[in-house]
């Protein structure tokens, strides 16, 4: 990455940030810490971190086609935002669903999807949900019930070693998720396979539904934890982009897990008022909602 | 009633199916030999993938290697594949629609493991779930055939599966077929359905009762969702005096549940006996005693025809056809349970 470059992604980061505020002030609702913590991290993985095949133009989004059954085979997942699917292509595997907004400002961001399709987002009939499930833009699978990406990224790791394909399977996770046991399980399988093809990166924020994490069931030391199941583990500023680069860029011999720890009021500190609950930021009156919008006329990165 | 004891069919069987199948894969979860893939590991090693005790993460991998073309074969015991893991079920194969079978083995009392290896609620549990198709087998030939059935099914299938001895009801030559039940007896008195190892039982009774002059028409039920066999509809409304379903699972959502449901939209309105596990666990002892003990069993059911019959056929014991007894010990299982 030349300095050109990680301006640019600099740039796409601030700007989800930013749209993903000016929706939450619009809405009066929305998962706005998990932009400020992740907004390099989404920028990241869609701007080169995860080898993704380009989109000739960006897609918009669509009514809801219907849920896959045997009445309804031709399901398109949201991997074709992710450009073509080739044998050297990376897959990239989005576990925590509630992040769908910082998914969807990335995608636009990063040309993928349409600059109008916000306007549709939690629209009744449309695909492009608030909790994304795999027919929403950027999610190639169902994973939102937390925990489950990593196995499922696992066996599309095992299917892809057997096929003898050498991209990787990138998953980008949250941290609450190492409270739930299958992530254990997961990252115990994934080494026991040998899938050195697997690479998440984790959006170590702290936080949960009820408030920090110390608070509700502590996680640390979660790189120790994570290297002692046989992991290659980085720990890195998860707002430092060449840092990410660098370390995602690393061929490893072991499953390679990048601790990207961040700041979830990072360019909104307005949110430190909102203490210690950061989870989802509805406005407690219309007074709050004015200041939000006023940060948001007033942003200038 | 005399009828072959096949000893461990699904071993060489699975080995012989999956030869020319190489996008099968098995996936188990330390219980290898006890459900019978001992030998299919050592046939295909670089098809076969040991997932240790962790359920949760193997049905959300096979999720994964099914999206990328390959068909995963879950083998361990049933109540680890529908208790512990339903989400997984649920959100990572269930939604997708994707090709798992989750092979299932000791549904209902059919171990002396108890209440920890009894799958008495599976099908109830799993019925409710969208895009899943659930198949129970009865014998050796159901065992061999329902490879191919579960095979076709583009979504996730469940299979009751049985293993050591098994008896042989049904010819070789009449394979397992999608939603088609079996008609075993012609009669317009009662009907009887039956799914699973309760069907051999009920032969044992249908035997002597058709002997007492009762008309039974006996079905044997081997896919339990969908439920759309047009045969089961018509015996139903055939029905004289009743109709008796008889499972190796609760009463409630199984056999019986989806008799009862279907007789309601079709306006059948007959009297309907379940038998079953009346909403109670069951403890560890031999499948013989368990039949008896929670009246699962040949004479079970004599007991209900009379109800519906409004006559008593002073049918002893003595006089029922003897149940093979299978040893708690039996060479056929690795171990005891």
């Amino acid at each position: 990455m030349t300095n050109l470059d990680l301006e640019k992604v600099q740039k796409q980061a601030n700007n989800i940030r930013k749209r993903v505020l000016e929706h939450t002030v619009k809405n009066n609702g929305g998962y706005l810490s998990q932009a400020c913590s992740a907004a390099e991290i989404a920028a990241a993985l869609y701007g080169g971190l995860a080898n993704l095949a380009p989109l000739k133009a960006p897609l918009a989004p669509a009514l809801f086609q219907g849920v896959p059954s045997k009445n309804f085979t031709e399901y398109q997942t949201g991997a074709v935002f992710h450009g073509e699917q080739t044998p050297t292509s990376d897959r990239l595997i989005i576990s925590p669903a509630h992040y769908a907004l910082v998914i969807y400002t990335a995608l636009i961001e990063s040309g993928r999807l349409r600059e109008d399709s916000l306007d549709f987002f939690n629209k009744d009939g449309y695909n492009i949900e608030m909790i994304g499930a795999e027919h929403s833009p950027g999610f190639e699978t169902t994973t939102g019930s937390l925990a489950q990406a990593l196995s499922q990224a696992g066996g599309i790791a095992l299917a892809r070693k057997l096929k003898k394909e050498s991209g990787k399977v990138w998953v980008f996770m949250s941290d609450g998720e190492f409270q739930e046991g299958q992530t254990w399980e997961a990252l115990a399988a994934i080494n026991y396979h040998d899938l050195t093809n697997v690479k998440i990166i984790v959006d170590v924020n702290r936080n949960q539904c009820d408030g920090p994490m110390d608070t509700v069931m502590t996680i640390e030391p979660l790189a120790q934890r994570i290297k002692s199941f046989g992991w290659t583990v980085d720990v890195i500023d998860g707002h430092n982009l060449s840092q990410m680069y660098q370390v995602g860029a690393k061929e490893t011999f072991k499953p390679h897990a990048i601790l990207a720890y961040t700041d979830p009021m990072k360019n909104i500190e307005i949110l430190s008022e909102r203490l210690p609950i950061l989870h989802y930021v509805r406005f407690s009156s219309e007074s709050e909602r004015e200041k939000y919008r006023e940060f948001y006329e007033a942003w200038n990165l | 009633m005399s009828s072959e004891i096949v000893s461990r069919p699904h071993v060489e069987n699975f080995i012989n199916w999956s030869k020319d199948k190489p996008k099968v894969l098995v996936l188990s979860a330390d219980l290898t030999n006890s459900c019978e893939v001992g030998k299919w590991r050592d046939t295909y090693p670089e098809r076969f993938f040991s997932m240790g005790m962790a359920e949760q993460n193997m049905v959300s991998f096979a999720a994964g290697l099914a999206r990328e073309g390959f068909e995963p074969w879950l083998h361990t015991f049933a109540v680890f594949l529908y208790r512990r893991p339903l989400d997984q079920l649920q959100m990572s194969v269930a939604y997708p629609n994707l090709p798992v079978r989750f092979v299932g083995f000791l549904p209902g009392i059919t171990t002396p493991g108890g209440v920890t290896h009894q799958a008495i609620d599976d099908v109830n549990v799993l019925r409710g779930v969208p895009n899943m198709t659930i198949l129970e087998t009865g014998d050796a030939t159901e065992i061999e055939s329902v490879l191919d059935v579960a095979h076709a099914i583009k979504g996730p299938v469940y299979i009751r599966m049985l293993r050591g001895e098994v008896s042989r009801l049904f010819d070789k030559s009449e394979p397992m077929q999608l939603n088609t039940a079996r008609v075993l007896s012609e009669g317009s008195e009662i009907t009887l359905l039956t799914s699973g190892i309760t069907t051999e039982e009920a032969m044992r009774a249908t035997k002597i009762l058709r002997e007492r002059g009762v008309e039974i028409q006996h079905l044997h039920i081997s896919t339990l969702k969908p439920f759309e066999d047009p045969q089961v509809i018509a015996a139903l409304h055939k029905a004289q005096k009743g109709i008796i379903t008889m499972e190796n699972h609760s009463v409630i959502g199984g056999l019986g549940s989806i008799v009862a449901e279907l007789m309601a939209e079709n306006a059948i309105g007959k009297p309907l006996i379940r038998i079953g596990l009346n909403d109670t666990y069951a403890h560890g002892a031999s499948q013989k005693y368990l039949l008896n003990h929670y009246e699962l069993d040949a004479m079970a059911l004599i007991k209900k025809v009379e109800i519906l019959c409004d006559k008593e056929f002073n049918i002893s014991a003595e006089e029922i056809p003897s149940a093979r007894e299978i040893s708690v010990h039996s060479s056929a299982k690795v171990e005891a349970l």
